[in-house]
């Protein structure tokens, strides 16, 4: 198959009616068939997110957030299964052909991927790993591309000077910068960034998120932030949605998911990470007993029930819906308003 | 006689020096480092990469001999011989940051667990120990988890067999690298609540390096900060995050992400220190906050005047001639050897 000519696509931008969201997902499902049983890392996931709105995804490895993130772009190995809807710009990508998607990626959405040293090309200088998406993805000469990949490294900190560096020549937070500038290329209406931040100590992290927080708000990017740390993501993002075990158990304002979590998962990972001064988690760090659900079974009722401290008969059978309450929703039975909802009430 | 309310685990004027590569100096990893540990005390030494704490921590435990200074154990110097370090391993035990990777794959849960009292020839009722170190660290019943293999643990599980290695020989201090840094958020607590249970229950003392302060805030009693191969701050958790002192410490405590405030303060610039180019005075003087706001005299100091630690158990200090609690030990250099 050759994708060499990207075909124009006119009504691309028009698909999208006023009011709409950016991107809408609905009913995600991804199923990995890379060994000798399925593994269901996504199950039924729906979000919206809005243009220049921040979102972070929080949970746990095997909770399904990256899976649901790079599944967006179609990122996936090419044998698990995707199904539902993702709509951005009012287009469904999960329908796009593939010359589209590569159309999509870098010009329109982008990924800062985890662990910078691997996503780099090492052989390769850092100004030409810049300059690469912007002469496949738009119509300008090299020199002008070059020009642009400095402004880039000057706007995400690093001396434009570095240019013909080489990613072993940079520290890590450099590095993690070089991958900003990269995402940011072709001045995509919406970034995800992969736990941007995990292989990074402290000061060089707080650099980082706040760079990653100016660029965003002052481009009106629209960003997708993955990560365990629901602290990271507090900071960084105006909304937090926590996945558990494939499924979204819930999303809100970030500070109310933080402060005042509705789903018994979301407590747990609160509590996980303690502010400090706070006489609650002195000399009492917040566990969770138990371990993660097995993602090659098949789950009935709230997949949290086996570790949750206040789980009841009805959460172990059937579908625990997320149910909206004002701009917060969350899927447990606890939730005020949640009989109403599944109509029992 | 080891004096009981003395420190279990000292380092004295501690060094270790990495010899240089090709074309680059030597790496000063720690560079003189005084710290003691207490019976039954949790100490978190904090740093950013590359500060040395893992170094420091390796050296404690005697896998690593120093250039300078010494280790103790209960008052006595570390002999580095064959039996001094073999009896040295039977009081300090060593926990690593990767389970998985501390665990040999081919070997069940019993026999890693065992490996400890099979190396020092304590053969005698080895399931019986085995089982009861799986207890303390809460794998329960113990017998369930014998013949498992690391792949068939969870992230936690494995984590815990590693702990219950450590703990067999009935050791007086556990060293753990980054023990929690490698697992999920909701296991993390359940293990950090382990390293409480089991100074509570065999009052074990533990030295626990991270680079994360919550976890300080969660577990110890202590907090030491290390920066560019010495210890910049020491005293109780409360003193160090609620009330920080040393520039370095506060610098920390500003890059935590804040879940309350979304405009965050300046995060500190410049990149991490490097070992091979320790700046003179205060090594943290190239980017401290504080130096740039003081007059000149004073910030002069910085260059000349460096405040040494003690290796003290109650003690509140701080490496920072600006600061209250800067201890009186000061070495003094000459401002114009400095300069050159």
């Amino acid at each position: 198959m050759t994708t060499q000519h990207v075909p124009e696509v006119p009504e691309r931008r028009t698909a999208q009616r006023a009011g709409e969201p950016l991107l809408d997902v609905r009913d995600l499902t991804v199923t990995y068939h890379s060994g000798k049983v399925p593994v269901y890392a996504a199950r039924g996931v729906d979000f919206a997110l809005a243009a220049g709105e921040t979102l972070g995804m929080a949970g746990e490895s095997g909770s399904g957030k990256t899976t649901v993130a790079m599944s967006l772009l179609r990122l996936l190995p090419a044998e698990t299964t995707v199904t539902g809807e993702i709509r951005f710009h009012g287009e469904d990508l999960l329908a796009a052909n593939w010359g589209r998607m590569r159309s999509v990626r870098w010009a329109e959405a982008s990924v800062v991927f985890q662990g910078a040293m691997s996503a780099l090309n090492p052989v390769r200088t850092i100004g030409d790993q810049i300059v690469e998406p912007i002469l496949l993805h738009e119509k300008v000469g090299e020199k002008a591309a070059r020009a642009r990949a400095r402004d880039l490294l000057d706007s995400v900190g690093v001396p434009s000077r570095r240019i013909a560096s080489y990613p072993h020549e940079l520290s890590g937070g450099q590095r993690q910068r070089v991958m900003m500038a990269m995402a940011l290329a072709c001045d995509p209406h919406l970034l995800i960034a992969d736990e941007p931040t995990t292989a990074l100590d402290v000061i060089v992290q707080a650099q980082i998120l706040g760079l990653l927080t100016d660029l965003v708000r002052e481009r009106g990017i629209s960003l997708i932030m993955i990560s365990h740390d629901l602290s990271v993501l507090a900071s960084t993002c105006d909304r937090i949605a926590v996945m558990y075990a494939g499924r979204l158990v819930e999303t809100g304002p970030s500070r109310q998911v933080i402060a005042s979590p509705l789903h018994p998962y979301a407590r747990a990972l609160a509590g996980a990470f303690p502010t400090l001064g706070d006489p609650a988690s002195r000399l009492a760090p917040g566990g969770l007993p138990g371990d993660p659900p097995d993602l090659r079974e098949e789950i009935d009722g709230c997949p949290f029930a086996p570790r949750c401290p206040e789980v009841e008969d009805r959460c172990r059978s059937g579908v625990i819906p997320l149910v909206q309450h004002g701009d917060r929703a969350a899927a447990c039975v606890h939730v005020t308003g949640y009989d109403e909802a599944v109509g029992h009430g | 006689m080891a004096d009981p309310t003395g420190p279990v685990l000292e380092a004295r004027d501690l060094a270790v020096t990495f010899p240089a590569r090709r074309g680059h100096p030597a790496a000063r990893a720690v560079d003189g480092v005084n710290l003691a540990l207490g019976r039954g005390e949790v100490l978190a030494l904090i740093g950013e990469s590359g500060c040395g704490k893992s170094t420091l921590a390796r050296a404690l435990v005697g896998l690593i001999e120093p250039n300078a200074g010494e280790v103790r154990y209960a008052g006595q110097p570390l002999r580095r011989t064959r039996s001094g370090l073999r009896e040295f391993r039977r009081h300090v035990q060593l926990v690593l940051q990767d389970p998985y990777g501390a665990l040999n794959p081919r070997q069940n849960v019993h026999d890693a667990v065992a490996e400890g009292l099979r190396l020092h020839g304590q053969r005698a009722g080895l399931t019986r120990r085995v089982a009861a170190a799986l207890e303390q660290v809460g794998m329960r019943p113990p017998e369930h988890f014998f013949d498992r293999y690391p792949h068939q643990l969870s992230g936690g599980q494995q984590q815990r067999v590693v702990i219950a290695g450590a703990l067999t020989l009935g050791p007086e201090v556990l060293v753990a690298d980054e023990p929690v840094s490698s697992l999920d958020a909701s296991v993390r607590g359940e293990i950090l609540k382990l390293f409480l249970n089991l100074r509570d229950e065999l009052g074990l003392a533990a030295l626990v390096v991270s680079h994360d302060l919550g976890l300080a805030w969660n577990i110890a009693d202590r907090v030491a900060v290390m920066y560019l191969g010495r210890i910049v701050e020491v005293g109780t958790v409360e003193e160090v995050l609620l009330r920080p002192q040393h520039p370095y410490t506060r610098a920390l405590l500003d890059a935590v992400p804040s879940t309350s405030d979304r405009e965050a303060t300046a995060a500190l610039g410049g990149e991490p220190p490097d070992p091979t180019a320790i700046p003179p005075g205060c090594r943290f003087h190239p980017r401290c906050p504080l130096r740039a706001t003081l007059p000149d005299d004073r910030a002069q100091l910085c260059l000349t005047d460096v405040p040494v630690l003690a290796p003290a158990l109650h003690e509140r200090q701080v490496a920072c001639v600006h600061a209250d609690a800067a201890p009186p030990t000061v070495v003094s250099h000459d401002p114009a050897e400095v300069t050159r």
